[in-house]
């Protein structure tokens, strides 16, 4: 039986270990390297960078941090943050990356979605979707959350997987940070619309909203930041308490 | 002991190398190289592949005499050769992604595309599945039944003969995730991001 997965994500900046609220007040969490390694051997059944500042400054340190990474660690990793060209996920591909996750450009050029899964295979090709609610519908944010593109979150979602994207990393806006749980209104839409797996993200704060971002968002994998940084919970922890709740997961 | 990589273009293959290498530590040369005479004079070959049957195929065909090379490799002189995902179906005679694509012929049997249940089954199958051992493997010395493999494919090797199937993964229907013929192994699933069960299986198949 196929398990539900469980992401831990490390906001990356400038090759250090950051989280922030709401994208603002960003805390030292640590090294990349280390804490991937960390949460590898923890049972972590993908690992997640997000490199966050990257659309506005110089990124060549991700690179380091991919390259130092895939050599240690051996559960799939995702990249993503700033990713604009074909270029770019080819060199990212080349560090070790195992997927890369496209935002911005996926918006602003949805031909790189279609270029790059054709180029690379739909298995490596993530599209992140950062959504927020507007009225009784949602809208595509780019640019870390800072521009509103109007587009309607559930056809974009659509579009993108008839683009050739082969998974869909979801992130509500007015969760994200605030560790209130996922909007999982927001999740079972998105995925009752595709046939692609779906990623949850944004706003976990404990680990019944691990458990709701699965039953309620209809989640394929649940993917968190703080609640594992900090050491409020390890994964295992997370999966086993996953598995009190009748959900399947790897342990 | 000199262990190849086969670096066709085939898509993304540093996670492999990773892999290999880490398990190789300094006892195994691991080369990475589409060179014939070096692929030739291997001890052993691995064949990745990313992306669609048809690509994989397109770009082991664009190197002149590759195919030609893996074929004496593990078919006349029968050294040991282990494909992963695409490459192991490219073993198949015929795949239907894309378009319809001729095969390497090593393994009779075609490769389609997973039955997905009008869409009760996501697609591609992504994640960490169990694999049900049917058949005593050398790559699967000190695996346990019902271990975990990272898996990725919309598509699935359907062989005709079923004795070379060596493991299961049920996702839809039971599906084919493990194949041995003599000198010739596969995985559809990823030993490279398999963690340490896969880092297993990889020094398996160093050890055969």
């Amino acid at each position: 039986m196929l398990k539900n997965r469980i992401i831990p994500c490390l906001d990356v900046k400038n090759g250090r270990v950051v989280k922030g609220i709401n994208f603002v007040d960003l805390k030292d969490a640590g090294d990349p390297v280390e804490q991937a390694k960390i949460y590898s051997d923890g049972g972590a059944d993908e690992i997640c960078f997000l490199d966050i500042t990257a659309s506005n400054e110089n990124r060549d340190t991700i690179y380091d941090v991919v390259k130092r990474t895939s050599i240690k660690c051996f559960v799939p990793l995702t990249v993503g943050g700033g990713v604009r060209s074909i270029d770019d996920i080819n060199k990212l591909l080349n560090c070790g990356a195992d997927k890369v996750s496209i935002n911005t450009a996926a918006v602003e050029n949805p031909k790189v979605v279609l270029d790059s899964s054709k180029k690379f295979g739909s298995q490596c090709i993530v599209v992140a979707i950062d959504a927020k609610k507007n009225g009784d519908k949602w809208e595509i944010f780019t640019h870390g959350g800072r521009n509103n593109s109007g587009l309607d979150a559930l056809e974009y979602a659509k579009k993108m997987e008839d683009n050739g994207a082969g998974e869909l990393l979801v992130t509500s806006m007015d969760r994200d940070g605030t560790q209130i749980g996922y909007d999982v209104d927001l999740m079972s839409k998105i995925a009752s619309k595709v046939n692609i797996p779906l990623i949850a993200s944004g706003g976990v704060g404990n680990l019944d909203h691990l458990v709701d971002g699965i039953k309620l968002g209809n989640a394929s994998a649940v993917l968190a930041a703080s609640i594992f940084h900090y050491g409020k919970h390890s994964v295992q922890e997370a999966k086993e308490y996953l598995d009190t709740k009748g959900i399947p997961v790897r342990i | 002991m000199k262990v190849t990589i086969v670096d066709y273009s085939s898509g993304n293959i540093s996670s492999v190398i990773n892999s290999f290498k880490e398990v190789a530590k300094d006892k195994v040369n691991i080369e990475v190289t589409a060179d014939l005479n070096k692929i030739k004079s291997s001890d052993k070959v691995v064949l990745p592949g990313q992306g669609s049957f048809k690509s994989c195929i397109d770009a082991l065909n664009k190197i002149n005499g590759l195919t030609e090379a893996l074929t004496e490799f593990a078919i006349n002189n029968k050294k040991p050769l282990l494909g992963i995902c695409v490459g192991l179906q490219m073993f198949a005679d015929i795949g239907y992604e894309e378009s319809e694509t001729k095969g390497l012929g090593w393994i009779s049997g075609i490769v389609s595309k997973i039955d997905n249940q009008n869409g009760k089954y996501k697609l591609p199958h992504i994640g960490w599945n169990q694999i049900n051992i049917v058949k005593q493997s050398k790559i699967f010395e000190n695996i346990t039944n019902n271990s975990h493999m990272y898996f990725v494919h919309s598509y699935e090797f359907l062989p005709n003969d079923k004795n070379v199937i060596s493991a299961t993964t049920d996702y839809s229907s039971n599906i084919v995730c493990s194949v041995e013929k003599e000198n010739i192994f596969g995985t559809q699933f990823h030993p490279e991001k398999s963690d340490k069960l896969g880092l297993k299986i990889i020094d398996n198949f160093m050890n055969i």
